[in-house]
């Protein structure tokens, strides 16, 4: 008698959990839309420029459109502007944006809402409105250039734009909110007791900052810069409006060669190799962060 | 000027000592803000050339904004697309959020990051290979191929969105309904839904806003009668300051505002 109770029990967990098992898969397919969605414009597009980088100039496979980067002077010079600029806009953003994410930390909650609008505001408003708004600011009679002149700054115009002045301060402009949220979060998460304590136990406000605060706070830092870094190698507006042809960035050179001379083959190349090279730092950075977690302990 | 020796922390720190903070934080929200609304006091100016303060005030941009028929179709274009989109990619990113917050399967976690990846290949590399996949079926200058092409950018957001706001919402809630009687579907739309629906909404805008003011794949892939607001803009920049862009900025950054005031006030309702 008990036995086959306990044994009918058992057939009842297995009905249940293949039940279970159902109602997840079912439950999963609520998803397809989204991912036939995404199949189609991100997957096969993507893949199909992945297989025309492959394909050589008499329709079978070759290396010759990765050759070419190697070979080409003006690709190098490409890359080194593309990297020169995302790193130089992400020590910007990281210099901007840590004094001002701190400011909003410190504040109290509704105060931190109403200047958080600072950061949200432009996060919200056109890429290209922005750009634009930076065009009429910098150019050579524009409003910065008057006013410094006016107020003794300089005495002749300086050529703010269409260069990579131009260009580093309107993307610095557009990427800082991407280092702000997620650096505000870190630093949202801080437990005020711990810098209580190092005050206690006699810091100085420097050095518990430094000892303390700083520490906690880099992963929101690290996690913010990364977005900021790989958004900038396949920035596209910016570069293109504020640059004025004298900024090539992987981007720019992408449209070029598609405008100018029509090769699928070397435009792909150059979208797989800046494709890549998201993916490396993205998953590199991710390694660290973990390794960085075990070191200072799970924030 | 009491105020700078009283204690801004808990700690010894008075605001006097953090003085240097609140300058410099000052500075840097001035530089975010105020170079884009600049552009709305000077699109009201008369001069071919963008002055500030204008010289002479008057709406001679505006006028040509809203008499020029190149304009005003680009601009049903964009509002048209935005909608469209907004009402493709809110229910797709919902129920997929849903399904793989409620699901638990093992593979929710990579389907995730499946889904993720619009926002992770670059736009540029998105927008050459949707192009030339359009060529091929001919989707190419057509409002359906734009819509899916900015759904599947907007899907993302909206799931982070709706993920964010089912974490903080019980879904034992629905088990309830379900264990009185209430079918799966009913226990979602009567239980969850109501419950989630500001966040719903504030990923609806923002859905429209990322179509709305998507530049590089509507650059390649819209075209003809139905190229977008953002197209237009980007080829009048590169060519020649136009001030009739000062106008079309000023409204779209009241657009832009207005959405993000919205939800802002959805948020502090939700409170």
């Amino acid at each position: 008698m008990n036995a086959s109770v306990s044994e009918g029990e058992g057939l009842n967990e297995k009905l249940l959990k293949n039940q279970e098992v159902q109602e997840q898969r079912m439950l999963l397919g609520l998803a397809t839309p989204a991912v036939l969605a995404v199949v189609a414009i991100i997957v096969i597009p993507v893949g199909w420029l992945f297989y025309l980088s492959f394909l050589g100039k008499d329709g079978g496979f070759s290396l010759e459109n990765y050759q070419r980067m190697i070979e080409y002077k003006s690709y190098a010079r490409t890359f080194v502007t593309t990297f020169q600029v995302s790193i130089l806009t992400t020590i910007i953003c990281i210099l901007i944006g840590y004094p001002l994410a701190y400011f909003l930390a410190m504040l109290p909650e509704r105060l931190a809402g109403f200047f958080m609008l600072a950061v949200l505001l432009p996060f919200w408003t056109s890429l290209l409105v922005r750009t634009y708004a930076w065009l009429v600011l910098l150019q050579k009679n524009g409003i910065l250039n008057d006013f410094a002149m006016s107020i003794g700054l300089w005495d002749t115009p300086l050529k703010l734009v269409h260069n990579l002045t131009g260009t580093l301060i309107g993307m610095a402009h557009i990427m800082l909110p991407f280092l702000v949220l997620p650096l505000y979060g870190s630093m949202k998460k801080i437990q005020r007791d711990l810098m209580y304590a190092a005050s206690n136990l006699g810091a100085s406000p420097v050095q518990a900052f430094w000892k303390i605060y700083f520490p906690l706070t880099a992963s929101g830092m690290v996690a913010g810069s990364l977005i900021v870094f790989v958004l900038c190698l396949g920035f596209y507006v910016t570069p293109a409006v504020l640059g004025g042809g004298r900024v090539v960035m992987v981007a720019t050179q992408i449209t070029a060669i598609l405008e100018n001379q029509f090769d699928w083959g070397a435009a792909s190349a150059l979208g797989v190799v800046l494709l890549v090279a998201t993916m490396i730092i993205l998953v590199a950075a991710t390694k660290l962060m973990k390794l960085d977690a075990a070191l200072f302990g799970k924030q | 000027m009491r105020w700078l020796k009283n204690p801004a922390s808990d700690t010894q720190i008075t605001h006097g000592d953090r003085l240097w903070l609140y300058i410099v934080a000052a500075i840097i929200m001035f530089l975010l803000v105020v170079p884009t609304f600049i552009v709305m006091p000077m699109s009201f100016s008369d001069s071919q050339y963008l002055e500030f303060p204008p010289e002479v005030w008057s709406t001679r941009w505006y006028n040509v904004y809203f008499e020029s028929s190149k304009w005003m179709r680009a601009t049903v274009t964009s509002i048209q697309v935005g909608i469209l989109t907004m009402l493709v990619a809110t229910p797709m990113g919902t129920l997929a959020a849903y399904a793989l917050f409620a699901s638990g399967h093992r593979a929710s976690k990579a389907l995730f990051a499946f889904l993720i990846t619009p926002m992770i290949v670059p736009v540029i590399l998105v927008a050459i290979g949707v192009f030339y996949a359009y060529g091929r079926v001919g989707l190419n200058n057509t409002i359906f191929g734009l819509v899916l092409a900015h759904a599947v950018l907007a899907t993302p957001l909206i799931m982070i969105v709706i993920t964010s706001a089912l974490r903080n919402y019980d879904l034992n809630q629905e088990r309830v309904a379900r264990s009185l009687g209430a079918t799966r579907v009913k226990a979602f739309f009567v239980i969850t839904l109501p419950q989630i629906k500001f966040s719903i909404v504030t990923s609806a805008l923002l859905g429209f806003l990322t179509s709305f003011d998507e530049v590089i794949i509507a650059i390649f892939v819209s075209g003809g009668k139905n190229a977008t607001l953002t197209k237009h803009m980007f080829a009048a920049l590169r060519d020649f300051i136009d001030p009739t862009i000062a106008a079309i900025s000023t409204i779209m950054i009241l657009i832009s505002t207005t959405l993000l005031l919205a939800t802002q006030f959805i948020d502090a309702r939700k409170k």
